[in-house]
């Protein structure tokens, strides 16, 4: 596997749809390429930064206008 | 590092058992809600409400990057399932189903906003641009320790929204929502490769922008 099939293969290693053999063969890559071991690694962090840090946080507050609101226009109808 | 790397799982909710019986087949408890929504028990209908409405406006404002549009979006996402309800025939997933109704209002909002061009799912996906890695810099320290919670989510915020829409509503709704690839695909109405490629080209253009802040810093090198 060279740097551009890895990165082809790179949405299915994540996503756990990558068979056994080219996991290895992804795996055996990164081990000695720095530049796709990095890739993989940020791409890693990139992805569990966002699922951990909620941007656009909903308070309570908001929740409960927005709620109120919504059973409003439905009810009315 | 590698084996940290390697060691990592990601959920896949439609990962299927080995041996499936039918008996052990679970409905999903918002068919009975939906069913007896249907009904007319407005009761059913307002816990559908509850259980999404943080979703819904979430993914709202990630498509419009605007608070009050997203408002706006979540109140008429739902009017719209309350209206059509007796179309959704529960062919996908009733969640799946208003995900889909809030991406569409929230696209046709970004149109009206911007009368001269047209935006759709597919705007700017054609470019390659930012999705080759160029930044080969590794993170440290974690970005969490280099940032409070406020720059962080500051950052975050600013990076996600340089991404076209299209690549945005993918990633928000695979990788924030956790939606699986088919039911994105199915939200989206685009194919399972398409969002597979978009997915990817999302992801890789985020690292490339957020390496400008996380990259670890040479000696010398202001933080």
């Amino acid at each position: 596997m060279n740097c551009t099939d890895l990165l082809s293969h790179l949405g299915d290693y994540f996503d756990e749809q990558l068979s056994a053999d080219l996991r290895e063969e992804l795996q055996a890559h990164t081990a000695g390429c720095q530049h796709c071991r990095v890739v993989l690694d940020t791409t890693h962090q990139t992805i569990a930064v966002y699922k951990g840090n909620e941007i656009y946080e909903v308070s309570n507050e908001l929740r409960e206008r927005l709620h109120v609101a919504i059973m409003a226009k439905c009810i009315k109808k | 590092m590698i084996g940290g790397i390697f060691s990592v799982r990601f959920p896949h909710p439609l990962r299927m058992p080995a041996i499936q019986s039918p008996v052990s087949e679970e409905v999903h408890p918002d068919v009975a809600l939906v069913a007896r929504a249907k009904a007319g028990d407005t009761a059913a209908f307002e816990q559908l409400v509850r259980q999404y409405e943080r979703q819904i406006f979430r993914v709202a404002q990630h498509i419009t990057q605007n608070r009050e549009d997203a408002e706006d979006i979540t109140q008429d996402a739902f009017l719209k399932a309350y209206e059509k309800l007796e179309q959704f025939q529960g062919n996908s997933k009733f969640s799946t189903w208003l995900v889909r109704i809030a991406v569409n209002e929230s696209l046709m909002r970004l149109r009206k906003r911007k009368t001269s061009k047209t935006v759709s799912m597919d705007e700017d996906v054609q470019t390659e641009e930012g999705s080759i890695p160029r930044d080969f810099a590794e993170w440290r320290p974690n970005p969490e320790e280099q940032y409070n919670q406020a720059e962080l989510g500051d950052i975050l915020r600013k990076t996600i929204q340089g991404l076209p829409p299209g690549f945005r509503t993918v990633f928000t709704l695979r990788d924030i929502e956790n939606l699986s690839t088919e039911e994105t695909a199915e939200a989206l109405g685009l194919s399972v490769p398409a969002v597979k490629s978009r997915l990817l080209r999302a992801r890789l253009q985020l690292r490339e922008r957020l390496s400008r802040y996380f990259r670890q810093k040479k000696e010398g090198q202001p933080a």
